[in-house]
């Protein structure tokens, strides 16, 4: 197994998914972060008509995933859920389709900022951090926390000026003991990876990871914001 | 034009600057107000720029006064206070005077029905500035409301010089009828003088090779402006106007009073220019576009043109700055920065000599606009569908407006337009039983207002030098800024120290070697009009005898060692140079058509095995640089270029994402970004990237992306003039291999390095990105 955007963490192997999702390849586990389901919708309500399909998108693509990797295990790091009235939301197809996806594999919500509490009636377990193998898994990252720890809610992104050119990219902040995963949602936008909230929390060694189709790409956080 | 009022008929005054055109707009309201016979709103006057409102009301009330008349003059712009504004409404002056963008607010007031309902006459002052544009779509539908409040309301359009007057007055006339709009000429004013500055005028070096500043000049234009009463230097970019003015006040021996405007610059800043300008306490004005409208200042006695002046209209506009008196021509220098420059001076000069002016394309309107005039509408009262759809179609760009299109854009407004799922409990209009459509809910009365206008600025981010505001900087220069990198600005080299949430902390320097803005704006387009002209100077060796010695020898060598492009046809000249292989295009369609047609090239020269490594285009030529040699040109430039690269490309460009974060504000889908706002932790607008690509993904033929479809495409005009290119000269190619680079391709060579766009792939970019920090980091 040498996918060209895997990488070291903790003593195991994942892989960073250009989807932004995280694969652990040994527990066949599948991981997102910030999934924020009928944030469209949420807007709506505000007199911002945004396009009603945001859930729809992020379904499709998780479907795929799941089906190409072979996933057993899946992993939702919190923020699933735009709010806590969106599950209420979801059109009845798309909500057949997640229902098919809970009931086939173990999965797990970890519950967030925006979900503090997950419709029991789709399915999975709902629960506030867990703990599996020597990795912990939340929402939001714990500065206190020792162990090796894997968590999302920031959206990190990655901006560079290469030749004039400016990119924007989701992207993984990986620290010492920390890996923050990048939002999945589509409609969710990202904070820089150089901010101090993040920086702080990933320590003088934290990296940005980027997945690409010609493999993965590291960039020291130190460098991107002197 | 007092005529016209007697006969009560429309009118379209087409007059050069100077010719006193706005108090001639004004005299039948004067006439007819003076009389005292009523109270109440009697003429609006719209135009491009506050800073025009301003002064014409300083014009207006002198007379006013003079003759004793009581008559109110009022302004209201964005900088009106909210107090003022609100009792406008309640009692208006007898003259507003306006913007566009300001007007359009008014309409959604419930008062505007009251307000306007004995308007007798809306002045539109300098036309042909914003008739072809979306602010011109925004103007026309608010005209067409007028004169459904106010049936009998004259419309009066004063404009300069145009190429198209039909075009003007039939984009003035209710319902595009043009026959109802009486054409009034002005008295055309005495022939401008305009010279080119040549080797041998005083002060003045040789022409360049390449580049388009003035260094070569500097101690002509000083000259000149010590040999002037006061002299308007006009550049064509930011940049270049930041570097001269610095250069001038290097040459200032004798510390004349010499100032610099242009729109980066704090409001105060520009006002304090302008002042001093009016109060004759200036010799000279160096200045960008911003300059080109404005306020009269009467005393300036000589224009200098710095860099070729890209269009015939542009140039006759800003020689009209000088010497607003009609029995005294303007006199105009113009100082070419290169070569090619030099061409197209001498083209621009014949054409403006000739009254050869360059046309302005007028488009459909836009259906972004559209929606935010009907909700706007909405928020001053209900409305009936079919009598809406027939006042909006006597606004002239919404003329031939299809029912469908209508009805979409109304689906839009009320439910956001999406065919696959309805927002049907979140409706933002609802139906009355009557069949009227409101608004249903105050907030999004409020939330229109907030967010109305079609003016979107890229962000910007304030400058300053400890608590001093300088002006303002475009975020994505500010982006490509390191600590301790110096840049030029408002006429001093300022050190960059670091960006705090939206301002940028710098520091005076007294380092002379500033590395330049390169600031996105201000590119002016090369016409197609010049174009054509510079291309038959190049095939008629005879008329090369009015040239300097440089440039005659140039275009000689160039004839000797290879051979000059024809009229009609596509000279391709191939030339190994270091190793690598160069291809040069000459194909004179302005510089953001050769961009546009150098990424294309690329791609398809990455299909054939070429293994092209970059290009760089300036308005007369395209070079493109490869591993492999090109064998064969022709194909590479065979129209179908553009169905099967252009398409593929265009979708993913940054360029439709960014008409479609403008077309999103302005129909109202999000909220407009608070410039430079920096997101923190949570934030409230979602980027409209991210709403382009759902959008692409599941709704393709969605009204905003329609609409973005159509902005796009005005904003590449260019592709449109690549088509007609690609057709023109399919068969007509002439391939000129040679042993080295010729005389030709020396001036766009030398952009190489002052920009470059190479393998334009992001991972590629995002690879490079990690290889040099990693580099850095070692």
């Amino acid at each position: 197994m040498t996918d060209p955007n895997a990488f070291a963490f903790h003593g195991d192997t994942f892989v960073a998914l250009p989807e932004h999702a995280l694969w652990w390849p040994r527990r066949r586990a599948l991981l997102i972060a910030d999934l924020h389901l009928e944030k469209s919708t949420s807007y709506a309500a505000r007199g911002r008509l945004l396009p009603p399909y945001d859930s729809l998108q992020a379904l499709g693509t998780l479907e795929a995933l799941i089906d190409r990797l072979d996933v057993q295990e899946f992993w939702c790091l919190g923020d699933s859920f735009h709010d806590l009235h969106a599950a209420g939301r979801l059109q009845p197809d798309i909500r057949a389709r997640l229902q098919a996806l809970t009931s086939r594999l173990f999965w797990v919500w970890i519950t967030g900022n925006h979900d503090p509490a997950v419709d029991a009636t789709l399915g999975g377990v709902s629960m506030a951090e867990m703990q599996i193998d020597q990795f912990i898994l939340r929402h939001e990252a714990d500065p206190a926390e020792r162990r090796p720890e894997l968590s999302g809610h920031f959206h990190p992104k990655l901006r560079l000026v290469v030749r004039g050119q400016s990119l924007s990219r989701r992207c993984f902040a990986c620290g010492d003991t920390k890996l923050i995963l990048p939002s999945f949602g589509p409609l969710t936008g990202g904070l820089d990876v150089t901010d101090p909230a993040i920086a702080r929390l990933l320590g003088p060694g934290g990296e940005a990871l980027v997945a690409t189709n010609t493999g993965l790409r590291r960039y020291p956080i130190g460098a991107l914001s002197f | 034009m007092v005529q016209a009022a007697r006969d009560n008929v429309h009118a379209l005054l087409i007059a050069p600057t100077g010719a006193g055109k706005t108090l001639a707009g004004f005299l039948p309201t004067l006439a007819s107000l003076a009389k005292g016979e009523r109270r109440g709103l009697h003429t609006i006057y719209v135009s491009p720029l506050k800073a025009l409102s301003v002064d014409v009301s300083r014009n207006l009330s002198q007379p006013i006064a003079e003759m004793g008349l009581d008559i109110r003059v009022e302004t209201r712009t964005g900088d009106t206070a909210a107090h003022r504004k609100a009792r406008q409404r309640i009692a208006p002056p007898d003259v507003l005077l306006t913007t566009p963008e300001s007007l359009s607010l008014l309409l959604t007031y419930p008062e505007a029905g009251a307000m306007f309902a004995d308007l007798r006459t809306v002045i539109i002052d300098e036309i042909h500035a914003f008739a072809p544009t979306k602010r011109g779509d925004l103007l026309s539908l608010a005209l067409a409301r007028l004169q459904r409040l106010a049936p009998h309301l004259r419309r009066v359009g004063l404009s300069a010089t145009v190429a198209d007057e039909p075009a003007h007055a039939r984009w003035l006339a209710p319902g595009a009828d043009e026959a109802v709009v009486r054409l009034v000429r002005g008295e055309a004013g005495a022939t401008p003088h305009i010279e080119i500055l040549v080797p041998g005028d005083i002060g003045f070096g040789r022409i360049p090779w390449g580049g388009h500043t003035a260094r070569h000049a500097v101690p002509a234009i000083y000259d000149l402006i010590q040999r002037h009463r006061v002299t308007l230097v006009f550049t064509n970019t930011r940049a270049n106007a930041e570097r001269l003015f610095q250069e001038l006040w290097s040459a200032n021996t004798e510390n004349l009073p010499i100032a610099l405007h242009h729109g980066s610059l704090a409001v105060e800043q520009r006002r304090q220019v302008e002042a001093a300008m009016a109060a004759g306490n200036l010799r000279a004005v160096v200045a960008t576009a911003s300059l080109d409208l404005g306020i009269d200042w009467g005393n300036i006695d000589l224009v200098i043109q710095v860099g070729a002046p890209k269009g015939a209209s542009r140039l006759l506009q800003r020689i009209g700055r000088a010497n607003h008196r009609l029995d005294e021509p303007s006199r105009a220098v113009l100082i070419p920065g290169n070569r090619f420059e030099y061409l197209e001076s001498m083209a621009a000069r014949d054409a403006t000599l000739e009254g050869d002016l360059d046309g302005e394309p007028f488009r459909p309107g836009g259906l972004d606009v559209l929606a935010q005039h009907i909700m706007g509408l909405a928020c001053a009262a209900p409305f009936g569908p079919d009598a809406l759809y027939e006042e909006i179609r006597t606004a002239t760009p919404y003329r031939d407006l299809p029912r469908a299109d209508f009805d979409d854009t109304l689906a839009f407004i009320e439910s956001g337009g999406y065919a696959l799922r309805a927002y049907d409990r979140f409706k933002r209009l609802v139906r009355q039983p009557d069949g009227r459509y409101r608004v249903s809910h105050p907030r999004l009365i409020q939330q229109h207002r907030l967010n109305a206008g079609v003016i979107l600025d890229a962000p910007m981010l304030e400058v300053k030098i400890g608590r001093r505001a300088l002006g303002r900087v475009e975020e994505s220069f500010v982006q490509q800024l390191e600590p301790g990198d110096t840049f030029l600005f408002a006429g001093r080299v300022l050190a960059f120290e670091r960006l705090e949430k939206t301002t940028v902390h710098a520091r005076p320097t007294p380092s002379r070697e500033p590395m330049v803005p390169a600031y996105l704006g201000g590119r002016l387009p090369l016409s197609a009009n010049l174009a054509d002209r510079v291309r038959a100077f190049l095939a008629e060796p005879a008329a090369w005898g009015r040239f300097p010695d440089e440039v005659r020898e140039w275009l000689e060598i160039q004839a000797r060692v290879s051979v000059l492009p024809e009229p009609h046809g596509l000279l391709v000249e191939t030339f190994p140079r270091r190793r690598k292989h160069y291809m040069v295009a000459y194909c004179f369609e302005g510089r953001a058509a050769h961009q546009s047609l150098g990424l294309l090239l690329t791609r398809r020269m990455e299909r054939q095995g070429l293994a092209p490594l970059g290009f760089v285009a300036n308005d007369y030529a395209l070079a493109v640089w490869s591993l492999h040699r090109v064998e064969a040109p022709a194909p590479l430039f065979a129209p179908d270029i553009l169905h099967d690269e252009l398409s593929e490309w265009l979708a993913n460009s940054a360029l439709l994402k960014r008409s479609f974060r403008d077309v999103a504000v302005i129909a109202g889908l999000i909220e407009r970004q608070l410039p430079g706002l920096r997101k923190t932790g949570r934030q409230l607008t979602i980027s409209s990237d991210l709403i382009y690509d759902v959008l692409r993904q599941h709704e393709p033929g969605h009204l905003l992306l329609r609409a973005t479809w159509a902005d796009a495409r005005g904003r590449l005009t260019d592709v449109d003039r690549l088509a007609a290119f690609l057709a023109r000269v399919e068969g007509h190619i002439r391939h000129q291999p040679l042993p080295r680079v010729s005389p030709l391709a020396v001036p766009v060579l030398l952009e190489i390095g002052r920009e470059s766009v190479e393998g334009s792939a992001e991972d590629v970019l995002l690879a490079e990105a990690e290889a040099l920090m990693r580099e850095a980091t070692r």
